[in-house]
């Protein structure tokens, strides 16, 4: 109860004695446990700023030496140190990309035939096969990827890609089954389980009185998903979120089948290379100084490529939300 | 209180559990005998032989005990630089830069020798394939794209080659066995020198990039018209076709345990004093052309007697009876000769001026 308190703001203004502050209600226990939970959440803080201090201060030489031009040049050629980080942020961002493109569509279908459609005795085996894809080490997604899904695609889905899509510069060249395609669609299989788990855990959570009252105003099925759906815009942006999250990150699966090379290249069936995976792969042999600065400065990169999508992310939401909220009470 | 009281109880049951616990790990066995702990680190590809010989030697001595942790040969030498191991291990020698800026002496100790061999994906094509090394490097360097190119035919008169691209696939992880790959090209074209040079981590001309040996051997059996290279080991177990290669007498040479000791042998004339030498495209009419040694590193002068005594014990047995379980592993044992040097060089370590090897 002392957290409704706390928000009282004319309480706050009069900061008496020391446990008044701590805790309004005068309670020892309060206090404590105000000053325990306070701790907790700076910590998460500090972890923060520890890292990117780290970061910063590791990459510095890196940062001198080669400036903004870090960002803006394709060479990385460790053995004359030469270092640029261009085609690990493309191969990040589109990659990513590429995954939520698949994988969103994917599990808001997946989410609402488990909310909306499903009888339970379907609905429950269902989702728990979700959740348990969710458990899945990304190494064997990985070795999933190399012996089955870059063979598929080698074979079954690269030759009609090229076939109906070759005269566009997305679909060149030969089809070797490991490239940036297959990297975006092994995430997306590992990103869809987390998306959809969330989404319909917010699809559950809208209050039956929503549906009750679009079908009582003479909404078809598809009319009464769309006003849940909508109601739950935030959380379904914050599942989306976190399966971006996800995808930024992944290392182990992504490296095994995106053919690590650093190399800019809009056809997706070209190798690529991803910031996580090269830190992971070239950080052990790294001896040097610049090359090892050059690997931090990489995932301090990371770091902020992470911070601007989740901005960008939240900054749509929050769009589309204002609008489709306001079109929803219209309705 | 009676809450307050059993919580109380919980609590001590778990404080005593926890110290009885650090107790007993603090102490192994309880015997009165004073437990030697070692730590070593580094290279990854002769991990699975020192494994095998840290377990053997704790057979034999109940009193030592040794961690190698295969951390890969560039950390290895990072942390016998930092001290923070007892020693290192490395599959290229040390640079001369590295060693000056090591607090102390360091010595290079060969444990073992390894190939690196060229492996392939070939549907029909049943006898093995020949290369010299300049089709190796164009091939790597992207100049030859087809398997049918003449260049390869040329040597490989009878095999019916198809003509479909050449998917090359490398290392995509800094890897001792990239560093040798490549030494092995600058070795053979100039060109390869000057364009990409040798190191862990080249930046490749073509080719996907794979994951440890595992990956690019995986890759490999996985697609067709594939080429890459891996160590003889992980070939040999994965039953891969492996290319002959040209070596500097002119011979086509099977990638194998005697020929990469025949590759040892024959440079231990030009091997220099601290047996950092590298002997890939070696003479001798019998030697593969792509091998090489992989060290132990250690520092001359060691600052704890009792450990460094035990540290020259472990490589003195490693490199006369552990030899014995390297052809089993896929690795080539030392030259006899070579053998007698690493010897020498064992009893020059010494702790506070004193020699450590009373043999």
């Amino acid at each position: 109860m002392s957290a409704r308190v706390d928000t009282n703001p004319s309480r706050f203004g009069g900061f008496g004695t020391w446990r008044k502050a701590l805790s309004p209600t005068g309670n020892t226990g309060d206090a404590i446990f105000r000053v325990l939970i306070s701790l907790v959440a700076l910590f998460v803080l500090a972890i923060v700023i520890a890292m990117v201090w780290a970061l910063g201060s590791d990459s510095m030489m890196s940062i001198r030496r080669f400036g903004f031009t870090f960002l803006t040049s394709s060479h990385w050629n460790p053995i004359k140190g030469e270092f640029g980080a261009l085609p690990f942020v493309y191969g990040t961002v589109m990659s990513s990309l590429i995954a939520l493109l698949i994988s969103v569509p994917l599990s808001l279908g997946i989410a609402v035939f488990l909310v909306e459609q499903a009888p339970h005795f379907i609905a429950r085996p269902i989702g728990f096969l979700v959740e348990l894809l969710a458990a899945i080490p990304s190494v064997v997604y990985g070795v999933w990827g190399i012996f089955v899904l870059a063979p598929f695609i080698r074979v079954y889905l690269g030759p009609p890609l090229l076939r109906l899509f070759g005269w566009t510069p997305l679909f060149r060249g030969p089809v070797t089954g490991i490239g940036l395609l297959t990297g975006g669609i092994i995430l997306a299989i590992m990103v869809t389980p987390i998306i959809s788990a969330v989404v319909r855990d917010v699809l559950a959570a809208v209050p039956g009185s929503q549906r009750e009252a679009a079908l009582a105003l003479g909404a078809t099925k598809w009319e009464m998903i769309r006003v849940v759906l909508v109601n739950g815009a935030p959380g379904i942006a914050g599942a989306v979120i976190l399966g971006l999250g996800r995808a930024l990150g992944e290392t182990m699966a992504v490296t095994m089948v995106i053919g690590n090379r650093p190399e800019v290249s809009l056809s997706l069936f070209d190798p690529s290379y991803t910031i996580a995976s090269a830190i992971a792969n070239e950080f052990t042999e790294a001896t040097d100084d610049l090359y090892l600065s050059s690997l931090v400065e990489l995932g301090l990169i990371l770091f902020l490529v992470t911070f601007i999508v989740n901005g960008i992310a939240r900054v749509l939401v929050w769009n589309v939300t204002r609008k489709t909220g306001g079109v929803g009470r219209a309705a | 209180m009676s809450v307050r009281m059993r919580r109380c109880l919980l609590f001590a049951c778990l404080a005593g559990l926890v110290s009885s616990l650090a107790f007993t790990s603090c102490r192994p066995g309880g015997s009165g005998e004073q437990v030697v702990k070692l730590q070593g680190a580094g290279a990854t590809f002769p991990n699975p032989l020192y494994q095998k010989w840290l377990s053997e030697y704790s057979k034999l001595h109940s009193n030592v005990q040794i961690d190698y942790q295969s951390v890969g040969s560039g950390a290895g030498i990072k942390q016998i630089q930092a001290q923070t191991v007892d020693f290192g291990a490395s599959d290229a020698p040390m640079k001369d830069a590295d060693l000056k800026a090591a607090p102390g002496e360091i010595l290079h100790i060969p444990t073992v020798l390894g190939a690196v061999v060229i492996t392939y994906n070939l549907a029909g094509v049943k006898q093995p394939l020949k290369f010299s090394g300049e089709v190796v490097a164009d091939i790597f360097l992207g100049k030859i794209k087809k398997w049918n190119d003449p260049k390869i035919t040329a040597d490989n008169a009878g095999v019916s080659l198809p003509a479909t691209d050449i998917t090359v696939v490398h290392r995509s992880d800094g890897s001792g066995t990239s560093a040798v790959f490549t030494d092995y090209l600058s070795k053979i074209s100039p060109e390869w020198k000057e364009k990409v040079g040798s190191g862990v981590s080249p930046s490749w001309p073509v080719g996907l990039g794979q994951k440890g040996n595992e990956g690019v051997t995986g890759q490999v059996k996985n697609t067709p018209n594939t080429l890459g290279y891996v160590e003889l080991a992980y070939a040999i177990q994965n039953n891969l076709p492996v290319a002959h290669i040209k070596n500097s007498a002119g011979s086509f040479i099977e990638p194998s345990i005697d020929a990469v000791t025949a590759a040892a042998a024959a440079s231990a004339g030009n091997t220099p004093e601290d047996l950092r030498v590298s002997i890939t495209n070696a003479q001798g009419a019998a030697a593969y052309p792509i091998s090489s040694y992989t060290y132990i590193l250690l520092y001359k002068n060691q600052k704890d007697a009792a450990k460094g005594k035990v540290v020259v014990d472990f490589v003195w047995w490693g490199i006369h009876d552990g030899e014995k379980y390297a052809p089993t592993l896929h690795y080539a044992p030392l030259p006899a000769d070579i053998v007698k040097r690493a010897e020498a060089k064992l009893k020059l370590v010494t702790a506070n001026g004193a020699p450590l090897l009373s043999t």
